[in-house]
C-alpha cells in the first residue's frame, strides 16, 4: 500500500465550460441586467467586470420536496436550558425552531435568499453590451482585447535568446575582442623572441630550451584567443512601447428637450458608449466633454448629462456653439484629436436647422478628426426631420450621419468611423 | 526514512512534509486496526475546492450548465464571506482521493490528513452501506465513461436536446434510488458492451413497432388487464429508463447514467452523523498520539484543537451539528465499553465493558445514523446536549415540548433524534404504480404522505412537467395518506 501526493493546482479552468454553458442558459435575464448597468453605469466605467445579481427562480432547478409548513412536525433541539415538558413556545420566534428540517442530511439548497451575485468579467460583460449591437465579429474581437503594451526593437544587449542575436554587432565585439587579446600577447611573443635571440646568442642549452618553451607557450596561448567568445554575443533588444501618445478629446452632444424620452436617451447612451470604447482603444488618452441643450447650450457631467432634466424649446447651434468655445479654451485642436457625436430627436425650428448646419461646417468640422450625427428615435418622420436634411447637405468625408431607430442601429451608425480607424 | 524522528512545527509545509504526516498516521493508526484504501492526497486551490463542491467531490463529471450554476452560487458565497471553504473534502474511490486545500496551515494539514485519509477512509472501506452500494474501484472510470458518453451525446444530438433530457432527468434525481434492492456493481467495460447491446435491442423492438403503433385509447373501465407494474416501484427514473414509450436510446442511457451517479451517493447521506464523528474521533486521538510520540511540537496540537473545538461546536436551539452529534457519540461509546455506570449497563447491556476498539469496528461496519442513534445514544449524551423534542401540528402556532432529557423521556427521545435521520424526513417516497401500458400510456405516479405532509405545490407542478417531457405522455401523481385514499390528485 502506498500513498501518493499530488500537486493538483496547475491544473485550470475545469469550471470553464460549465460557466459558459450558465452565461448562456442566463442569457435574457443577463441581457436584462445589462440595460439597467447601461442606465446606470458611467461611460468610463464600461470596460471593467461588473457584478450582476440574478434572481434564483430564473434558474431554477425544480425536483420534489416535502413542505415543511405541513403536517405533522417533530425534532430535537440541543441546548434546551427553560423548558419543561408541556410548554408552548411560539412557532415563529427565532430562538427554539431553528431553520430547515432539522435533518442531518443535506436539505439542498436553502432558499432564503431570492437572488444571487456574481461577477462578469469584463469580456462577458462586453459581449452582452455587443451581442445587442449586432458588431461585426472582427471589431468585436478588436474591443475586446486589452490593448497589451505592444514591443519594438530598440538598441542591443548582452543577453538573450538565440533568436534575436544581432550577427554583425556580435562579430564587431569578436573582433575588438581579438584585437585587445591578440595586442597584448604579441607583445609577450615579441618578449619571448628576443629573450630565444638571447639565449641563442648565449648558446647555453638549458636557457635555449627553457626559452623555445616559453615562446611556444605564448605562441600557443595566441592561437587558444577564440574566433567567437560567449561574450561577444549581442542580442537585439525588445523594449515595451506603450500605444501611441496621443490624446482625445469625445465632444457629447445631446438634445434633453422634453421631447427626448428615456427610450432616445437609452439609444444615445449606447450610442455614446460604443464610441467611447473604440476610442479608449485608440487612442491613450480619451477627455469626455458633455454638452447638454435645449435652446441653450451648458457643459455639464456625466450625471447630469443623462439624468438631468431642463425644460425649454430647442436650439441645436447653441450646442455646437459651446463646442466650439470648449475646443478653443482647453482644447487646441494641436494636440487633441477632437471626436464630435450629436444625438439628437431632430427637433429643430426656424432657421435653426441650417445655422446649425452651416456653422457645424464652417467652425467645427475643420477642427474635428469626425463628427457624427445620430438621429435617435423610432417616429416615422426620424432620418427625415429639418435638422436631418439640412445636415445631409454637409459634404465632408470625415463627417457622417445615421438614423438610429433601434439598438441595433447603433453600430452602422459608427460603421463608417470604425472602418476609417482600424484600431492600431 | 530519515526524518522519521523529525518534530514538526510552524505553518509552512512542503509536498514532502504532507506525505510524512500521512505516513506517521498511517503508522499510529495500524496500531487501533484502522484497514483504509491506499491514500491519494491532492493539493488543490480554493477555486478547484469550489469545483470539488460542485461534482460533490468526484474529480471528473460531464458537462451541464446546473454546475455551472452551483459553481457561481458556491464562489459568490465564498467570495462574500458567507461561507468558508472546506479544509479537505474526501472520496470514497480506491485509492481514496483526498483533496486538501493549499491554503491550510501546517496544522490545518496534520489535521485534515487523519480526519480524511484514515477516519473517512477506513470508515468507506468498513461501513455495510458503503461495500454494498458503491463500487469505489469503478468509480472513476465510470464517471470518465459518463463525461464521454454526453458529449458524444452532444456532438451527435445537439447541446440543446441532451441539457433539456438532462435537465428533466436531474430532477428525477433523489427518485432514482434503490432503497431496498442493491445495484448492480459499476463495471466499465460490462457497461459498454451491455449499453451497446442495449442501443442494437431498443432499436429492434423501435422495427418491430406494432406495440408503438398502437394508438393509445382510453382504457375500459372494466378492463380486466393486470395493473402494471405489478408492485409499486420505487426507482422512478430506473422505470423510466425501461419503459417510457417515446424515449430514444440514447436519453434512456443518460437516465441510467444520472441514476448511477445518484446511487452513489446513497450511503453518504445515510451515515453523515456516524461518518464525521468516526473521522473527528480519530483526527482527534491520532493528532494526540503524534503529540504524545514527538511528532508534531505544541504549537501545531494547540492549533489543531483549537479547530477541533470549532468543528464540534453546538450552538443552542439550533440544528444538530453532525460533528458535534457523532463525536459525542463514539466518545460515549468508548466510556461505555471502558467505564461503564449502571446507567450504562440498563439501557447499553451489549456493548457495556465489552473491548472499546472490538466494539467501534463493529459499529463502524454495520450500522447507519438511524441505527447508530437508536441504539448507542447513551442518557448521558442526552443530558450533555440539553436535548428536548418539540412538536407542531399544521395550522398550531406554537410548538409543544414533548420531551427532555431526563430519565423518563430517554428512550422515546433516543428514537425521536433517530427518527430524524430518516430519508423519509426530507426526501418524499414517491412510486410508480399504474401505467397504462395497452391503454392510455399514462403513468400514476403515488406520494405516501408521511406525517402529514404535502409536497411542495410549485416545485410539484414544474417537476410533474420535466416528468412529462421524458414520459411523452400524461402522468398524474396522486398524494395518498396511510389507509390509501387519495388526498390530492396533480
Amino acid at each position: 500500500m502506498t500513498s501518493v501526493i499530488v500537486d493538483r493546482r496547475v491544473d485550470k479552468g475545469k469550471s470553464a465550460a460549465n460557466r459558459q454553458r450558465v452565461l448562456k442558459r442566463l442569457d435574457s435575464a443577463l441581457k436584462a441586467q445589462v440595460d439597467k448597468l447601461i442606465a446606470r453605469k458611467k461611460l468610463k466605467e464600461h470596460d471593467v467586470s461588473v457584478e450582476v445579481s440574478i434572481e434564483r427562480k430564473d434558474i431554477k432547478e425544480p425536483s420534489f420536496g416535502l413542505d415543511a409548513a405541513t403536517g405533522h412536525l417533530g425534532r430535537v433541539v440541543p441546548g434546551n436550558e427553560h423548558y419543561r415538558v408541556g410548554d408552548k413556545i411560539p412557532r415563529d420566534s427565532s430562538g427554539a425552531q431553528g431553520r430547515g428540517s432539522g435533518s442531518g442530511a443535506g436539505e439542498g439548497q436553502s432558499d432564503d435568499e431570492d437572488n444571487f451575485r456574481f461577477a462578469l468579467s469584463r469580456e462577458e460583460y462586453l459581449s452582452l453590451l455587443f451581442d445587442e449591437l449586432e458588431l461585426p465579429p472582427l471589431l468585436k474581437k478588436d474591443l475586446l482585447e486589452i490593448d497589451e503594451n505592444r514591443f519594438r526593437r530598440g538598441g542591443v544587449v548582452r543577453y538573450g535568446n538565440p533568436g534575436t542575436v544581432c550577427v554583425a554587432r556580435t562579430f564587431k565585439a569578436s573582433i575588438g575582442r581579438r584585437v585587445a587579446a591578440e595586442a597584448q600577447h604579441e607583445e609577450a611573443i615579441e618578449a619571448a623572441r628576443a629573450a630565444l635571440n638571447i639565449a641563442l646568442a648565449d648558446a647555453e642549452p638549458t636557457a635555449v630550451w627553457a626559452a623555445e618553451a616559453e615562446l611556444q607557450e605564448v605562441q600557443q596561448r595566441h592561437a587558444d584567443i577564440p574566433f567567437l567568445d560567449p561574450v561577444d554575443l549581442r542580442h537585439r533588444a525588445l523594449i515595451e512601447v506603450q500605444a501611441p501618445r496621443t490624446a482625445a478629446v469625445m465632444f457629447c452632444l445631446m438634445d434633453v428637450s422634453s421631447s427626448m424620452d428615456e427610450t432616445r436617451k437609452d439609444l444615445a447612451k449606447r450610442f455614446f458608449t460604443l464610441l467611447y470604447l473604440f476610442l479608449s482603444r485608440k487612442y491613450e488618452k480619451v477627455e469626455l466633454v458633455f454638452i447638454r441643450h435645449t435652446d441653450q447650450a451648458q457643459e455639464v457631467d456625466e450625471d447630469t448629462f443623462f439624468n438631468g432634466t431642463q425644460a425649454g424649446s430647442t436650439k441645436v447651434v447653441s450646442a455646437l456653439i459651446k463646442m466650439h468655445e470648449v475646443i478653443a479654451l482647453r482644447y487646441p485642436a494641436s494636440h487633441y484629436n477632437i471626436f464630435g457625436a450629436q444625438a439628437s430627436d431632430g427637433d429643430s425650428f426656424g432657421a435653426d436647422s441650417t445655422d446649425s448646419s452651416a456653422y457645424l461646417l464652417s467652425q467645427l468640422l475643420p477642427y474635428s478628426r469626425y463628427f457624427v450625427y445620430a438621429e435617435v428615435g423610432d417616429r416615422p418622420e426620424t432620418g427625415s426631420t429639418s435638422l436631418w436634411s439640412a445636415y445631409s447637405d454637409i459634404q465632408a468625408e470625415h463627417f457622417n450621419m445615421a438614423a438610429v431607430r433601434s439598438r441595433t442601429e447603433v453600430y452602422p451608425a459608427l460603421a463608417k468611423l470604425f472602418q476609417r480607424e482600424q484600431p492600431a | 526514512m530519515q526524518n522519521s524522528t523529525r518534530k514538526f512545527s510552524g505553518s509552512e509545509w512542503t509536498l514532502d512534509d504532507l506525505l510524512e504526516i500521512e505516513r506517521i498516521c498511517g503508522q499510529h493508526a495500524q496500531g487501533y486496526g484502522l484497514d483504509v484504501f491506499p491514500n491519494q492526497m491532492e493539493v488543490i486551490t480554493s477555486e478547484q475546492m469550489l469545483d470539488c463542491y460542485v461534482s460533490s467531490g468526484l474529480p471528473v463529471n460531464y458537462g451541464h450548465w446546473s454546475f455551472g450554476k452551483q459553481f457561481l452560487i458556491e464562489s459568490g458565497k465564498y467570495q462574500s464571506g458567507q461561507n468558508a471553504l472546506a479544509y479537505e473534502i474526501v472520496i470514497n474511490t480506491n485509492p481514496c482521493i483526498a483533496f486538501l486545500m493549499e491554503g491550510n496551515s501546517l496544522a490545518m494539514q496534520t489535521l485534515v490528513i487523519p480526519h480524511a485519509c484514515y477516519g473517512h477512509n477506513s470508515f468507506s472501506k468498513g461501513n455495510y452501506l458503503f461495500k454494498q452500494w458503491t463500487q469505489p474501484d469503478a468509480v472513476l472510470d465510470y464517471m470518465i465513461f459518463a463525461r464521454n458518453y454526453v458529449a458524444d451525446c452532444e456532438e451527435r444530438f445537439g447541446l440543446d436536446r441532451v441539457e433539456q433530457t438532462l435537465d428533466a432527468l436531474h430532477a428525477l434525481r433523489d427518485q432514482g434510488l434503490d432503497k431496498y434492492k442493491r445495484p448492480r456493481k459499476l463495471d466499465t467495460r460490462k457497461e459498454r458492451a451491455e449499453q451497446a447491446k442495449r442501443l442494437l435491442t431498443a432499436q429492434e423492438t423501435m422495427r418491430q413497432a406494432e406495440y408503438f403503433s398502437v394508438t393509445p385509447h382510453q382504457a375500459k373501465a372494466s378492463s380486466t388487464e393486470a395493473v402494471f407494474p405489478a408492485s409499486p416501484e420505487e426507482n422512478l427514473l430506473y422505470f423510466i429508463e425501461k419503459h417510457a414509450p417515446k424515449l430514444e436510446p440514447w436519453q434512456r442511457e443518460l437516465a441510467r447514467i444520472v441514476r448511477k451517479i445518484a446511487q452513489y451517493f446513497y450511503p453518504q447521506r445515510q451515515t453523515q452523523v456516524m461518518n464525521e464523528g468516526w473521522a473527528t474521533f480519530w483526527h482527534h486521538r491520532l493528532i494526540n498520539d503524534m503529540y504524545d510520540a514527538g511528532q508534531i511540537d505544541q504549537g501545531i496540537l494547540l492549533e489543531c484543537l483549537h479547530s477541533h473545538t470549532n468543528v464540534i461546536r453546538q450552538p443552542e436551539y439550533t440544528r444538530l451539528n453532525p460533528y458535534a452529534l457523532g463525536f459525542a457519540a463514539w466518545n460515549e461509546i468508548k466510556r461505555v465499553c471502558e467505564k461503564p455506570t449502571d446507567e450504562d449497563r440498563e439501557y447499553l447491556p451489549d456493548i457495556a465493558g465489552k473491548d472499546w476498539l472490538e466494539t467501534f469496528h463493529d459499529i463502524m461496519q454495520n450500522y447507519r445514523d438511524e441505527s447508530f442513534l437508536l441504539q448507542f445514544v447513551t442518557p448521558k449524551l442526552v443530558r450533555d446536549f440539553r436535548l428536548m423534542h418539540i412538536q407542531t401540528r399544521e395550522g398550531q402556532d406554537h410548538w409543544t415540548v414533548s420531551n427532555t432529557a431526563g430519565p423518563e423521556g430517554f428512550k422515546s427521545i433516543r428514537s425521536q433524534l433517530a427518527a430524524q435521520y430518516r430519508l423519509e424526513t426530507w426526501m418524499p417516497e414517491i412510486s410508480v404504480v399504474r401505467y397504462g401500458r395497452d391503454s392510455d400510456r399514462k403513468l400514476v405516479l403515488q406520494y405516501q404522505s408521511y406525517q402529514g405532509r404535502s409536497l411542495v405545490e410549485e416545485q410539484t407542478v414544474q417537476t410533474l412537467k420535466q416528468l412529462r417531457t421524458l414520459w411523452g405522455f400524461d402522468v398524474r401523481l396522486e398524494a395518498v395518506d396511510q389507509h390509501g385514499s387519495v388526498l390530492r390528485t396533480y
